[in-house]
């Protein structure tokens, strides 16, 4: 049996049918094409699937697509257009906080990108200037197998201080780059 | 992929208590799904329907209780996360803020939820070592009426409760009075962060004699379990160092320990002598700090 699904991704509407055991990854890579957001685990450990849905931190595959009718999903498709959109994109039309991950070298085989820029989007909205500390344990869900993590730190704190150097001020938006 | 099964999202308590008194063993119910989904995955549960709590209203929200005092009740459909900065947990019992907030990780803490993780009954699982301490209760709602069990009751073995297939816990119920001198302290397994062993101490103090003690221990058993012993033996007493490591030196004797690639039932007993150790002091070190 399928089961009607309507959710924003990424700004775009889609009403897709879903069977229940559905997992919310399987729909945005298998459905949706959206294969930024990547299987690592499948059983809620690496992190490799996160996502934000409703503004909120989610790895993917421990939601059903069902539960998540009527959500905004973000994912990494759609960072940096929500970037430009706020005003606060990078010159190469990068989030900043992809960009840090580039500038940082934050990469290595890049599996666990996707998820560690999300992970990282929400730990810098709830704490905009994380000490080192903080970070290890803001994005400890998330995990990497190749670059023994201090690049990504070291990109997550990058990310943090350029986000607060180009903070619009209240009421003021930048115009789109 | 997961067997095939039916999702039913009903609209009100009264639809959900239905729904599982018709379909009985064959349905789960459904809050954040973290335990459930995973268990899904690995066949933990295979039920033919699950039920979805998320259009039920009222489940949402943490409330104090109208009797007055310090007690709330935590709904349903609360998350660790917003256990974790609510500003009434934060200042009516901060240990159940603190542990909220060191479950899993981060994305983990957006969804999973306390009801959800009892329910669940991992016997790792931190929540029923500091459930026990606080006395909170599963507030257990079906077609036959309301009951109220115990942490300790609730859970009963590996994944295991005492909820009957056609009830679903409403809320949890912390009744307090809640004392400042209260601290979780746990061997964090690596990986999973998980508890090896942990152990949480209430304390209700008069300087440094606790007039009352509780002590909840999670990880070493199938079942969570209060350290009895070490509550009898503190309770009346002076809480030096040495009074607390006399006293909590085989609390874990006679019991079926669990023993598995993490650590033998052996490393555990004494983890969980030494975790209830620290929780104790440093529950003290809180109680006399505020007092």
């Amino acid at each position: 049996m399928k089961y009607p699904v309507a959710l924003t991704v990424n700004g775009r509407r889609h009403e897709v049918e879903v069977e229940a055991r559905t997992l919310l990854v399987q729909l945005l890579r298998d459905e949706l094409g959206l294969t930024g957001t990547h299987v690592g685990c499948e059983d809620s450990l690496c992190g490799a699937c996160t996502v934000i849905l409703d503004g909120k931190a989610l790895k993917s595959c421990t939601r059903l697509a069902v539960q998540a009718d009527g959500s905004e999903v973000l994912t990494i498709e759609g960072l940096a257009e929500e970037a430009r959109r706020a005003g606060i994109a990078s010159p190469s039309g990068l989030h900043p906080i992809q960009e840090a991950f580039w500038d940082r070298h934050g990469v290595q085989c890049g599996f666990c990108t996707p998820g560690m820029v999300l992970a990282a989007k929400e730990l810098l909205e709830r704490c905009p200037r994380p000490t080192e500390e903080e970070v290890r344990r803001g994005i400890d869900g998330n995990l990497c197998r190749c670059t023994g993590y201090q690049r990504i730190v070291e990109a997550v704190r990058l990310a943090a201080e350029r986000l607060a150097a180009s903070a619009p001020a209240p009421g003021e938006r930048r115009a789109p780059a | 992929m997961i067997p095939a099964l039916e999702y039913r999202t009903p609209e009100s308590l009264e639809e959900a208590l239905d729904l599982l008194e018709r379909h009985g063993e064959e349905a789960k119910v459904l809050a954040g799904g973290h335990g459930l989904i995973p268990a899904l995955k690995l066949r933990l549960a295979a039920p033919r329907v699950l039920v979805d709590l998320r259009r039920v209203p009222g489940l949402s929200s943490i409330e104090p209780l109208p009797e007055g005092g310090d007690g709330f009740v935590v709904g349903a459909l609360v998350t660790h996360r917003e256990i974790e900065v609510s500003p009434l947990v934060r200042a009516r019992c901060p240990l159940l803020a603190e542990v909220a907030g060191a479950i899993g990780d981060a994305q983990v803490r957006n969804f999973g939820t306390l009801a959800g993780s009892l329910c669940h009954a991992d016997p790792a699982a931190d929540y029923p070592a500091v459930l026990l301490a606080l006395d909170a209760e599963a507030v257990v709602a079906s077609r036959r009426g309301e009951r109220r069990v115990s942490a300790g009751e609730l859970v009963q073995g590996v994944f295991e409760t005492a909820l009957e297939p056609d009830e679903i816990v409403r809320s949890v119920r912390f009744p307090g009075p809640h004392f400042a001198a209260a601290a979780y302290s746990k061997a964090r397994q690596a990986a999973s962060g998980f508890a090896l062993a942990g152990a949480a101490a209430h304390l209700k103090l008069d300087g440094r004699r606790a007039t009352d003690i509780a002590v909840g221990i999670t990880g070493v058993a199938a079942r969570p379990f209060r350290a009895a012993g070490v509550e009898d033996a503190l309770r009346g007493q002076e809480l030096s160092p040495e009074a607390v490591e006399a006293a909590v030196r085989g609390l874990a004797a006679g019991r079926e320990l669990t023993s598995d690639i993490h650590a033998s039932a052996e490393y555990r007993a004494r983890l969980a002598e030494v975790h209830a150790k620290r929780a104790i002091l440093r529950a003290a070190e809180r109680g006399s700090a505020g007092a």
